[in-house]
């Protein structure tokens, strides 16, 4: 038993090897210890949205999964969105439709509309809506942020 | 905020994870998904001594259908269920399976994970309860089963003790003719909801084998014999069912700081009434 760990995983591509205290969850130590200050923190109880990042391919909320919980695993965050250029589309089509205004749920949003998109998501608004049901965005309405997804998907170069 | 601190180990088998929980003397945690227990500790009602990983044990993974039960072990992730054709096999899970929180909770949440943690407003208890499910435990004295229906027992309180941890569930699988409803009404999709309602019956035209459970009603997922009974040979029409709703003062029902007991009375009727309408349709 421990209350600090050994952790090392690959993030954005990169093997990293780190000393964490457990109780670290994995979008702090991304954001403190890796420098990577994209995903955001906001409710820290999995209701915002904002920290979600991906973890071996899929989707999670980062406020909701321990850094030790990932050792061994493969992190992209919406820096490794972008600079492997999964993510360029759909960023086009954010600015395009200006759906994000601060700016705060926008990673989390990124990395939630990618996750529907490249599992072959419907360009059905209701649908779109459904799976960001779990990203709070204060600014937009939505509207702008459902006419971004939608717009990657039918031009169907969003994967 | 952030979790209080605590020891984390990751044992490797369920016998090593049996026997720390033993050893811990009611302070060990199980850790699941983590997406309703993480919360807890953020928010510190929930502050464990000893958080005990269940991610590394082969045991509590894997969905093998078994004769007419599908055994799903407690470690299968939301998404797990949602991406294996083995689920076909027992739709109402399936119907119920988008409702359950969001894409990035259903990537972690596990079955195993909410039947244990027992939260009265999630869906899976309510599920399993109506499919007559049988719920598979292991334990320092070794391994025992617990009917569904008789699992739940409170806030939070089930019949798995602290030395025990839950393996897998079995769930019967769909029979020819066999239907099923669910609705739930939340604030927002995918979140806990204000009332909600899984149904199946072995036959529709008179209502026959008729099971419904209720959750996010009271302090536990819970079936009413009485109110089943009721709208049994019935043809589940506005009639039958107003008929039956009184039988449901059996529950009783909780307020919140978001709707009244009141209020989640009459959502329960309105749930029901849907699930039923489009189960008939």
């Amino acid at each position: 038993m421990t209350r600090d760990a050994r952790i090392t995983l690959t993030v954005n591509g990169e093997e990293i090897s780190a000393v964490v205290a457990v109780r670290t969850n994995l979008v702090d130590f991304l954001r403190h210890d890796v420098g990577l200050t994209g995903s955001h923190v906001g409710c820290e109880h999995g209701v915002c949205g904002a920290c979600t990042l991906e973890l071996n391919g899929k989707a999670v909320r980062g406020c909701l999964t321990l850094a030790v919980q990932a050792d061994g695993g493969t992190v992209t965050t919406v820096e490794g969105l972008a600079d492997s250029g999964r993510s360029d589309a759909l960023r086009a089509a954010f600015t395009r439709r200006n759906a994000l205004q601060c700016g705060f749920c926008t990673p989390g949003m990124l990395a939630s509309a990618l996750s529907y998109i490249e599992r072959g998501g419907s360009d059905d608004r209701q649908a779109i809506r459904d799976h960001i049901s779990g990203n709070y965005c204060r600014c937009t309405g939505y509207q702008s942020v459902v006419d971004a997804i939608s717009d990657v998907i039918r031009e169907g170069d969003g994967a | 905020m952030k979790a209080p601190d605590f020891d984390y180990c990751r044992p490797g088998t369920l016998a090593e994870a049996l026997s720390l929980l033993a050893g811990a003397d009611g302070e060990a945690q199980p850790l699941a998904g983590g997406q309703s227990l993480m919360p807890m500790m953020n928010f510190r009602v929930a502050a464990p001594e000893i958080l005990v990983d269940l991610a590394g044990i082969p045991e509590l993974r894997g969905i093998a259908r078994q004769g007419d039960m599908l055994r799903i072990g407690a470690m299968t992730t939301y998404r797990e269920l949602q991406d294996d054709p083995a689920l076909q096999a027992v739709p109402l899970i399936a119907m119920a399976l988008p409702h359950i929180a969001h894409d990035a909770v259903r990537n972690r949440g596990t079955i195993g994970g909410s039947l244990a943690l027992a939260d009265a407003a999630a869906e899976m208890p309510a599920l399993m309860m109506t499919l007559n499910a049988v719920i598979e435990l292991a334990g320092p004295d070794g391994p025992r089963e617990v009917p569904a229906t008789e699992f739940f027992l409170g806030y939070y309180e089930t019949a798995c003790e602290p030395d025990e941890l839950l393996v897998a569930v079995r769930v019967p699988v769909a029979q020819p003719g066999e239907v099923f409803g669910f609705h739930e009404l939340v604030q927002r999709h995918g979140d806990y909801a204000m009332a909600g309602v899984a149904i199946r019956a072995t036959g529709v035209a008179p209502i026959a084998g008729l099971a419904v459970g209720f959750f996010g009603v009271s302090d536990r997922a819970l079936r009413v014999p009485a109110f089943e009974e009721a709208l049994t040979g019935t043809d589940g029409s506005e009639a039958a069912i107003a008929a039956a709703l009184p039988k449901l003062d059996a529950i009783e029902f909780e307020g919140d700081t978001k709707i009244s007991a009141e209020t989640r009375r009459h959502y329960a009727g309105v749930a029901l009434k849907r699930a039923l309408k489009e189960m008939l349709a």
